[in-house]
């Protein structure tokens, strides 16, 4: 029989904490890999201040959508409908601005909420009818894409008025004009103080933490961990910053984003919703029997997912300037390979937001790097399918070695 | 003496930073019942699994001589091409197919891949009657209880001309009949030359059939008894198991009942799946404050149906009765509801019902009362790894840290994780559905003090086992179940396994 001593907290040694962790910080070291790799390649296009306001453009609808996605699959589930819910927001919502003339005032909040009911219709089946979400959600699919058509005739609808363009094409404007924005390198100080302030909020933030968990004797990781990757991740901050900075400044997705990011992250780590979420993916019927509303609960990612999808659904019509019936198709797809590629776990109950946003940046990035490259969308496609596999190949490889 | 078939020497096998096994010895002669015993994490089952080829030769230390050769099994096809078999805990069976292409999977009867059906059929046929199971070879596996499907897991070995069977826990989820009828097979064979090692908890069942007992202890062997030369109490089992002398199995009390806490009356319910039929009738009982109740029966009796009913209608439909709390009516509806009202439940199945196993215990221990950690809707990571630390140190939880998977966790350490749990939703009633099954014979000592402590405290405990002394060495009351009806309450003076079997057996006869 074991002595007391084996129900003591020993801390973690270095060794351990990255077998443990290897996951995350791989994929963080992957993305800066493959973001040098193609500012290399391609003679220092891709940091270019124009083409990092493109990728942000570009790839912020993914993200959005990858934030409700990693619940669903973390749930224990799959949305395949997403990309048809995309293209039926755009279409509403050009009827309503372009053919009702109503006020994107009233568009946007009633457009989220015509997701959301979307993502409820789906849920319903899913959480309280037991049917799987893969069969679901494909029919989902299908009738939205349908319906699509149906509200735009088939045909195009634009273009969008000035107000509801800016949610994707406008940029944050310069609160601190220092200098004259014609003359001087730096066009919007405003973009260059919020990233340094964030950055020093965040190693604040990260720094405080740390000093709470050893009082209360909670697991910390180790120091020269924190401290490189908040250098990593602080002057990628910076220096993306200070590029934006040149050019015309914060695009409006980008803050939209980021505030996003930052709820998700709070909700999954930090709230009982989250962790109700885990607990339900790790294991439904245990989750259950304590207590945890399961239908409820599952009910409500999807709704959630609807909503994201509607706004992903608004930025892309807003930056392509019409509504085609065409609109985000294999967008679910694109979602789906950002969660797995960013560790989350097929068959639930495991999965991060920072992964997953992580993740959406490395297609990103590839997808972009590519163009630049003049890579076919065919070797594009190729390219991408490999990068999935060989990621969750990674998973579970480490898991089978650990 | 007859010769020696299997002879495992020095087997010493290391996992990074553990040692499961260091230098085990085991010898097994020719057409004998080999039992080997040992605590959860002895090393019972990582020496099988080097036997077998699932930790190819190489990856320990060792030799295995078997009929005489030394032998390097590098898959488990090479160890069941020579005839050794394992039947896991776990039986590996496809529900939806059916006997005959469960015994012959992956050794279809077959020319050229097409399968000869009739042949396939006779031969199950065949098999099916060695092991005694009166079912077509053609039902499906789903359709059959675990006892059946632990025959047809037999059969499967059978048909393989197997030399060396190996049950692992073989009766673990069997009720005392089919127990008894696996064990009796397990003799015949024996009569008829067949070689066995099996692997159980069950001391009684093993000092019925077994001619030797190899006791492993913390990876290593301590001993091997030969049953034929001396009689072999449990108690000296035990020792050797444990590694001293364990005088009493049930940890002392002295119950102090107070007022009346849960009572449930007229419970009745309807069977889950078949709708018409009706599986609970009128169930009454009580629990009182500083009590621990039994409710003794056979598999099927009710025993867990009536527990899960109760707590928030999680089995069954059309559920009616009255459920009170210290004399006032409570709602029970729902599993939230019931946890307010001041009940838990401990499942019998904590794998799959109890833990969320790719979490770690302290996500576990706050899972059923989040809120009892958080402001809000935020959890307050600190006040949380307080609250897990406190129940890993009070429960004695073996553990590297709170931090801990909870699938690497043995058994009785799990069990512990989910009574926290449910401690910490603090109950007033705790059910216990088979609180020790599986786990070895020191962590259920713990887990009886643990039942003590809770009972010192006040609180009802309602315990429902299928081992008998378990339920007499603990229990102030007991009740007796039979088919979905309460046959009979026992005081602890009344209560022997005679009179529970007794008032089963009684209760049958009236139906």
């Amino acid at each position: 029989m074991a002595t007391d001593t084996a129900t003591k907290t020993t801390q973690p040694s270095v060794g351990d904490y990255l077998r443990k962790n290897i996951r995350e910080y791989g994929l963080l070291v992957a993305l800066v890999v493959i973001m040098i790799f193609f500012q290399v390649i391609t003679n220092g296009v891709l940091f270019r201040p124009v083409n990092i306001t493109n990728l942000v453009l570009q790839n912020s609808f993914i993200v959005i959508m990858a934030l409700g996605m990693l619940l669903i699959i973390v749930a224990g589930h799959i949305d395949l409908s997403v990309g048809s819910i995309v293209a039926f927001i755009g279409a509403i919502s050009a009827i309503m601005l372009v053919k009702w003339g109503l006020p994107a005032i009233v568009v946007v909040p009633l457009c989220i909420l015509v997701g959301a009911v979307m993502g409820a219709a789906q849920g319903y089946w899913v959480a309280y009818q037991k049917i799987p979400s893969f069969i679901v959600t494909l029919a989902g699919m299908l009738v939205f894409r349908g319906m699509t058509y149906v509200v735009l005739g088939g045909r195009p609808v634009g273009p969008f008025p000035k107000d509801f363009q800016i949610l994707s094409t406008g940029f944050v404007p310069d609160f601190l004009s220092f200098t004259d924005p014609a003359t001087s390198l730096i066009k919007n100080y405003f973009a260059l103080v919020m990233v340094v302030l964030l950055v020093a909020y965040a190693i604040y933030a990260g720094l405080r933490e740390r000093r709470l968990n050893a009082l209360h004797e909670t697991e910390n990781e180790p120091f020269a961990f924190f401290a490189v990757q908040m250098l990593i991740i602080g002057a990628v901050a910076i220096f993306l910053g200070f590029q934006l900075a040149t050019y015309r400044g914060l695009p409006n997705v980008l803050v939209v984003m980021g505030v996003l990011i930052a709820f998700y992250t709070f909700v999954t780590t930090r709230t009982t919703i989250g962790r109700r979420v885990y607990a339900m993916g790790g294991n439904e019927k245990a989750a259950k029997l304590s207590g945890i509303n399961t239908e409820r609960l599952t009910f409500y990612t999807f709704v959630n997912m609807g909503a994201l999808a509607a706004l992903a659904g608004m930025i892309i019509a807003a930056r392509l300037n019409s509504a085609t019936p065409k609109a985000g198709v294999g967008f679910e797809l694109d979602v789906i390979a950002a969660c797995f590629i960013g560790g989350a776990s097929a068959s639930g109950g495991v999965g991060k937001i920072t992964g997953a946003v992580i993740g959406a940046f490395i297609m990103g990035v590839m997808n972009n790097g590519m163009s630049i490259m003049g890579i076919g969308i065919d070797y594009q496609q190729l390219i991408k399918g490999l990068v999935l596999l060989a990621a969750v190949f990674f998973d579970v490889y480490n898991k089978n070695k650990g | 003496m007859s010769k020696t078939l299997l002879e495992m020497r020095g087997i010493t096998k290391t996992f990074p930073g553990v040692k499961a096994l260091d230098n085990v010895n085991l010898k097994v002669r020719e057409g004998e019942i080999h039992a080997l015993v040992g605590e959860n994490g002895a090393g019972k089952s990582t020496l099988m699994k080097v036997l077998s080829g699932v930790y190819p030769a190489g990856s320990y230390e060792g030799e295995i001589h078997f009929d005489g050769e030394v032998r390097r099994f590098s898959t488990i096809s090479d160890s069941e091409h020579l005839g050794i078999i394992i039947i896991h805990q776990e039986l590996a069976l496809v529900p939806l197919l059916s006997i005959a292409e469960n015994i012959f999977l992956g050794n279809e009867v077959a020319t050229n891949g097409i399968i000869d059906w009739k042949k396939a059929f006779r031969r199950t046929q065949e098999l099916l009657d060695k092991v005694g199971l009166k079912e077509s070879p053609g039902t499906l596996i789903t359709d059959i209880g675990v006892g059946k499907q632990q025959l047809v897991e037999i059969a499967k070995a059978l048909s393989k001309k197997v030399r060396l069977l190996i049950l692992d826990e073989p009766t673990a989820s069997l009720n005392e009949k089919d127990s008894d009828a696996l064990l009796k097979l397990l003799v015949e064979f024996r009569a008829q030359g067949m070689t066995s090692i099996i692997i159980s908890h069950k001391l009684n069942e093993i000092k019925k059939v077994a001619d030797q007992i190899t006791i492993l202890r913390d990876g290593g062997t301590v001993e091997t008894l030969d049953c034929h030369n001396e009689d072999i109490s449990e108690d000296r089992i035990i020792k050797g198991m444990v590694g001293r002398e364990m005088e009493d199995r049930y940890p002392p009390r002295e119950p102090k009942v107070g007022e009346t806490l849960l009572e449930v009356k007229n419970w009745n319910v309807f069977h889950q799946h078949h709708r018409d039929r009706q599986f609970l009738h009128d169930v009454n009982f009580t629990v009182r404050a500083g009590e621990v109740v039994g409710i003794a029966g056979l598999m099927g009796a009710g025993r867990t149906e009536t527990a899960m009913s109760l707590f928030g209608r999680s089995w069954g439909h059309k559920i009616t009765g009255e459920v009170t709390m210290r004399g006032k009516p409570v709602d029970v509806s729902t599993i939230p509801k019931a946890i307010d009202a001041g009940l838990a439940y401990v499942t019998e199945d904590r794998k799959h019902l109890g833990l969320v196993l790719i979490d770690n215990i302290m996500h576990n221990t706050t899972l059923a009362n989040l809120g009892g950690v958080s402001k809000g809707t935020v959890i307050d990571n600190h006040e949380e790894a307080k609250v897990a630390s406190g129940y890993r140190q009070k429960l004695r939880i073996r553990s590297h840290s709170i931090y801990q998977e909870t699938v690497n966790l043995s058994g009785g350490n799990q069990q512990k994780v989910v009574l926290s749990k449910w401690l910490f939703t603090n109950p007033e009633v705790l059910i216990l559905d088979e609180p020790t099954r599986g786990i070895d014979v020191g962590a259920k000592f713990e887990i009886y003090t643990i039942i003590n402590q809770l009972a010192a405290e006040g609180k009802g405990i309602l315990m429902i086992s299928s081992e008998m002394p378990e339920l007499l060495g603990t229990c102030d009351r007991i009740y007796v179940m039979n088919e979905g009806r309460i046959v009979a309450e026992l005081s602890k003076a009344e209560a022997s396994q005679e009179s529970i079997m007794r008032a089963i057996m009684r209760s049958g006869e009236k139906h």
